[in-house]
């Protein structure tokens, strides 16, 4: 018995053993692409000429460095997400990047050159407000952090805290800047809103406070936004409300208030309702910063002043001007300022800082993206060139998270997309055929076939067919001319004129929507961008939901996806619809929208054009049809009294279906009502709608057949417990039909607790949830079964199915905590599934289904065997063949995404979080497709050698038989 | 030994099929229109209402009591009246027009101790074509589903057979009284990880490994027997041949390498 249990064992490992990518298969069908997210900081590595490095710290909490030549990583340190791993504050000093993480829970000093890290030192608590680098003596010793009551000081080199000091006061000044020019002292400055100023002096060697003063400041409402340092220790401000400029002399002793400068005197005005802004350079921070400083005035007005003998002298204005920054290259400062030049263009100039003179032949053109955003950050590399004179390349970071580096004379070095960081939302839609098979397409549809009689129908065919036969002949040519030439030459260039479906339409078009709202159109096959389309306005929390009303296969007309923008506070949504193919937004008129909607339907019910419609809930149960042709509305009224949808109010804990009437109002039909003091709904989810089951039931050891309960309109509602207790809380899993409100199973996990993460398909549930007692992640699987005899086997009611489905359910524990789950899909569901598990190590596990199985047997039998069902084992096995992106891990995978190909033995996955991974799986492996090194040779030679050798012994037989004739 | 593994084997099945545990199913179905509703009952009642109307808006009238027994036996019985001539005739008129029969009961706790706090505003609804409640001759099955703490989250309602063929049906004979079966469903409990009884078979599958000294012994302890006459015989030719000489000697020498 025994030994059976471990050959069987043996044997199914062996079968999965195999699933593992081939060295030489990396990167032959998949890729990946990683991302930042939107840059907070970045730092040009000025330290040596050469140098290509730049550094980067993100709201994503990642800290990275990239090429600045490529635009590729060198390396990334990906930290806690949440206000755990928030990067405060990015300081670079030579080799050593200094990073304040976590408000001010840790300091963290980087090797820059290859990312590993120096030293960490954990701070005293207290939220972080600034942190400086401190020299003395034209060198860099040491990095000061101020926290809200204390500030200390830390060895640059070490790490080792030199000294922290209590902050005076702190309970009523809020301390927010700091100061160091490299002269012994560092500055502290805090406000008291709308009263004065405080500024305390620390001496650098022992943290000893050598001056304290208070400086009447009325208007003064925060020091951060509205002054900066300047010259040798002078305190510029700025203020709105009474249009002046003020100025005090940090460690002078008679000065007790703050100088006044009106804007007026020098012909200046702030525009009305903009916070001005102050922007001062201080190269060196051993060094005191410049005299010079830029102003802003208004979002597109900025000037460069100079502070001179007291006074501020005007050095050039700037009218109109998007973005400026200062860049020092060496001993000299220069200001990069990004002026529009026409509107599509911006110009980017390059200024003394002294003088404010235009260097010559200093201009980038940089060519704003129509369909991205505008630039909002500024970030210029200055160097000097051979023949002393700056050279300068910059960095320009748009609203859409676009990252451009330009070089002169505006030539676009790399570009990065950093909006993909944050997918939302995506799916993938077939591409289009060739001209040649949009030709046969078009013979064939419905409109051409009533117009034409027959002789024309004949004519076209065979044109089409001349037409295949010519774009064949000129495949080939192409094959032939491709072999001749080296092979690395011969270069696959994706653009979008080029796209066409290939033969088992394994390359596909995924359409991405982005947090930031900026959509995508890549190429699964090499992951090229085709499209990106920018959608302005977009609130930041809003809800997106894609929708494929069509698809590819309708020619002539273009496929259509619409996107519901939906704001997560109001409800209140818009609807974007767009080509998938081309990212071009449709001309279709789009219905207004102006209640909060509440649920989305596509039917399959199809408009004269092949889109299908889509339905609309509000909140007051009034639905919508987009589109809302008088064919649609006249389809709707027909198969209204078989619509039926389902809203959830998470809120109260109530589930309840209506149904649709002839006039599109609806009416209630049925109520699930789940107490919310006990439990909250935290998932519901449906089956997805383009799932195929192949087989309606399993056979059994016995030979009989076991049938699958495949109700496509069954919900799994997850719910969590109220009491979070380990012992008392608990999961609960209700299978509810979405027409009827019957509920069919209804089961309780106890000692569990979220999240949950959960798969719905076929007749099946997997779910995977945190078992609080053992402190272990579990695995469940539900599975629902008719019985072994169908109810009625045409077709599924759920009007019409009394019997309530057998429920057989198993659990495992699974030895790793999870990110994300999906499953496989594939086109007709003959293949076997797998799970795809997304780790929060970053690797993506495929494990088959056959492992979550309720049928598993305790004690194998003869018939278990014969069914080849595993024996029940309570852990889950996780073996390392299994990751199908073997080291390509995925940082933060958040959602996976599957989609059909046209090889049966194909299913197209897409992980995305902070990164992006696209490949290929195959859960029973290819056996549609003739493995790389399949022998062609030996397989016709065998053929031909056989049909020779039929041929030669068919005549030597006749010879026999005419001789045994004769005889 | 053999009857634990019978009861091991039993009780993997059990859990294995987590089948819907159902509670008792009593109904009452011959009550004549005029007879009153039972009260003495140590437990309480709440009404079921339906709703049948050929311009299909709701208007629900009382079809019986849910009678439910306290303790921790939820113990449930219905006793419902006759449908009258009027509703016979409309209810076949709402199946003709292919219409709803709409049942709902109001949300309630059947836990006897949260009596207090039992009722929840708000009522739970279902429906069945009418047409198949009719075509099944008033033979339906209501299930009331609980939660945990043993609120009413649900109730649902099905006809056997459950299809619309457009039978005729006679009103009078088959129309007057409902043959409904209840019951309340409680969530079942979801198996967890069944470790123990992994452990405990695989711990068995050692003590039998151990009790059966067959499988302990090594291949030579087992097949010594075999062994020792085979090499023996194998020396003993080859000393024979050792000392017979000769071609044949050689030949069989190299047979047995």
């Amino acid at each position: 018995m025994a030994w059976l249990v471990v050959r069987l064992a043996i044997s199914v490992s062996l079968l999965y053993t195999a699933s593992a990518v081939f060295e030489d298969q990396v990167g032959k069908f998949d890729w990946r692409q990683q991302f930042i997210g939107k840059v907070r900081f970045a730092l040009f590595d000025t330290h040596s000429q050469a140098s290509k490095k730049l550094l980067v710290a993100t709201d994503k909490n990642v800290f990275a460095s990239l090429n600045s030549r490529t635009g590729d990583l060198f390396w990334r340190h990906v930290d806690n997400t949440g206000p755990e791993g928030h990067i405060d504050a990015l300081l670079m000093y030579g080799q050593d990047a200094v990073v304040v993480v976590g408000n001010g829970r840790l300091l963290r000093s980087w090797e820059t050159t290859v990312g590993g890290l120096k030293w960490e030192t954990v701070l005293d608590t207290g939220s972080f407000q600034a942190a400086a680098l401190v020299g003395v003596q034209d060198h860099v010793k040491y990095v000061a952090v101020l926290k809200k009551s204390a500030i200390s000081l830390h060895d640059l080199s070490s790490g080792s805290q030199i000294w922290v000091e209590n902050l005076p006061d702190s309970d009523s000044v809020q301390y927010q800047t700091i100061y160091s020019g490299g002269d012994g002292l560092v500055f502290v400055f805090g406000v008291v809103p709308n009263s004065h100023i405080v500024i305390v002096e620390y001496k650098i060697e022992d943290g000893e406070i050598m001056n304290k003063k208070s400086v009447e400041a009325a208007w003064m409402s925060s020091l951060e936004s509205s002054c900066t340092v300047i010259s040798s220790g002078i305190l510029l401000c700025v203020d709105q409300i009474t249009q002046s400029l003020y100025t005090l002399l940090l460690q002078s002793a008679e000065q007790t208030e703050m100088r006044q400068i009106h804007l007026q005197t020098l012909d200046l005005e702030v525009a009305s309702g903009f916070q001005p802004v102050l922007t001062s350079a201080q190269p060196n921070p051993a060094q005191p910063p410049l005299s010079e400083f830029f102003l802003q005035l208004s979002p597109d007005h900025h000037i460069l002043l100079q502070l001179k003998d007291g006074l501020i002298v005007p050095l050039r204005d700037f009218n109109p001007s998007y973005l400026a920054a200062f860049a020092t290259s060496g001993e000299r400062t220069v200001a990069a300022v990004m002026s529009p030049k026409n509107d599509t263009a911006c110009s980017i100039n390059l200024f003394s800082a002294d003088t404010g003179r235009r260097h010559l032949d200093t201009t980038i053109i940089y060519h704003m993206d129509p369909n991205g955003g505008k630039p909002n950050r500024l970030y210029v590399h200055a160097f000097l060139k051979k023949d002393d004179s700056v050279g300068y390349r910059v960095m320009v970071q748009t609203e859409d998270l676009t990252l451009t580096f330009l070089q002169q004379p505006g030539r676009v070095v790399w570009m990065r997309e950093e909006a993909l960081a944050d997918v939302v939302t995506m799916e993938m839609v077939d591409l289009p055929f060739t001209g040649t098979q949009a030709e046969l397409e078009g013979e064939f549809g419905k409109k051409a076939a009533i117009q034409d009689g027959l002789l024309p129908m004949v004519l076209k065919r065979l044109s089409s067919q001349f037409i295949l036969l010519q774009a064949w002949l000129a495949h080939l040519w192409k094959l032939f001319y491709d072999a001749r030439k080296p092979r690395s030459s011969v270069k696959n260039e994706v653009s979008i004129d080029t796209l066409s479906r290939d033969e088992f339409n394994l390359q596909k078009m995924m359409v991405m929507v982005t947090a930031s709202g900026k959509l995508f159109g890549i190429d699964s096959k090499s992951g090229t961008i085709l499209w990106k389309q920018y959608l302005e306005n977009i609130q930041p929390n809003s809800v997106f939901k894609l929708i494929v009303q069509r698809t590819t296969a309708h020619f002539p007309h273009p496929p259509q996806c619409t996107l519901l923008i939906k704001n997560k506070d109001t409800g209140i949504g818009n609807l974007y619809v767009f080509n998938p193919i081309f990212g071009k937004k449709s001309q279709i008129s789009v219905p207004a929208l102006p209640r909060p909607v509440l649920q989305t339907l596509l039917l399959p019910v199809i408009d004269q054009d092949y889109a299908k419609v889509l339905l609309l809930i509000d909140d007051q149960y009034k639905v919508t049809a987009f589109p809302s042709t008088k064919n649609v509305l006249q389809q709707l009224q027909d198969t209204a009294s078989s619509i039926f949808f389902y809203l959830v109010d998470t809120s109260q804990g109530k589930l309840s279906g209506f149904r649709l009437r002839k006039d599109l109002s609806t009416e209630l039909i049925w109520e699930v009502v789940i107490p919310t003091e006990v439990q909250k709904i935290v998932a519901v989810k449906g089956k997805r709608a383009n799932e195929h089951v192949h087989s309606q039931g399993r056979v059994m050891g016995d030979r009989s057949v076991l049938y699958k309960y495949l109700n496509p309109n069954l919900l799994a509602v997850i719910t969590e417990s109220t009491d979070t207790h380990q012992e008392r809380s608990f999961v609960g899993i209700f299978l509810i039909d979405g027409v009827t409100g019957r509920i069919v199973h209804e089961a309780v996990q106890r000692k569990a607790r979220g999240p949950v993460h959960f798969v719905h398909s076929e007749n099946w549930v997997v779910y995977v949830y945190w078992n609080s007692k053992f402190r272990r992640n579990e695995f469940s699987v539900l599975e629902l079964f008719e019985g072994a005899e169908l109810y009625n086997s045409t077709v599924f009611s759920s009007l019409d199915r009394p019997h309530p489905p057998q429920v057989l359910q198993q659990s495992y524990i699974f030895p790793a905590p999870i990110s994300t789950l999906e499953a496989t899909l594939t086109e007709k569901g003959i293949t076997s599934r797998h799970l795809l598990v997304g780790l929060p190590s970053g690797n993506i596990l495929s494990l088959p289904k056959m492992f979550l199985d309720p049928r598993r047997p305790e004690v194998v039998s003869e018939q278990s065997r014969e069914e080849n069902l595993i024996p029940y084992a309570p852990e889950m096995p996780i073996r390392e063949e299994w990751f199908i992106n073997y080291n390509q891990t995925v940082s933060r995978v958040r959602g996976i995404h599957t989609a059909p190909s046209g090889l049966e033995s194909t299913c197209l996955v897409v992980a995305y979080g902070l990164d992006i991974y696209q490949t290929r799986v195959f859960p029973s492996k290819q056996f549609d497709v003739l493995k790389d090194d399949y022998d062609y040779v030996l397989i016709s030679s065998v053929l031909f050698g056989l049909f020779f050798a039929t041929m030669i012994s068919k005549r030597l037989a006749e010879v026999k038989l005419l001789n045994r004739a004769w005889r | 030994m053999a009857t634990i593994r019978v009861l091991s084997l039993i009780l993997s099945v059990l859990s294995g099929v987590t089948l819907l545990w159902t509670q008792s199913g009593e109904c009452n179905n011959g009550r004549r229109s005029g007879d009153a509703v039972d009260t003495d009952f140590s437990g309480f009642s709440v009404p079921l209402e339906h709703s049948f109307e050929v311009d299909d808006v709701p208007r629900f009238r009382l079809r019986g009591a849910l009678q439910f027994r306290g303790g921790r036996e939820n113990g449930v019985y219905l006793s419902q009246n006759q449908l009258s001539e009027k509703e016979r005739s409309t209810l076949k008129d709402v199946a003709a027009v292919d219409g709803l029969y709409r049942i709902r009961v109001p949300r309630v706790s059947l836990q006897v101790d949260r009596q207090t706090e039992r009722q929840s505003e708000g009522y739970l609804t279902t429906f069945v074509r009418a047409c198949s409640l009719v075509e099944s001759h008033l033979s339906d099955f209501i299930t009331l589903h609980t939660d945990v703490s043993g609120s009413i989250i649900g109730i649902s309602i099905v006809t056997v057979p459950g299809s619309c063929r457009g039978i005729e049906v006679e009103d009078e004979v088959d129309l007057e009284v409902f043959n409904t079966t209840i019951s309340v469903v409680a969530p079942v409990t979801a198996p967890p990880p069944e470790t123990a009884p992994y452990i405990e078979r695989m711990e068995q599958e050692m003590e039998k490994k151990g009790k059966n000294p067959q499988e302990q012994k090594s291949f030579f302890a087992k097949y010594w027997m075999y062994i020792v006459p085979l090499v023996l015989f194998l020396m003993m030719s080859g000393a024979q041949d050792q000392s017979g000489g000769g071609a044949g000697g050689g030949a069989a020498n190299g047979g047995g390498r």
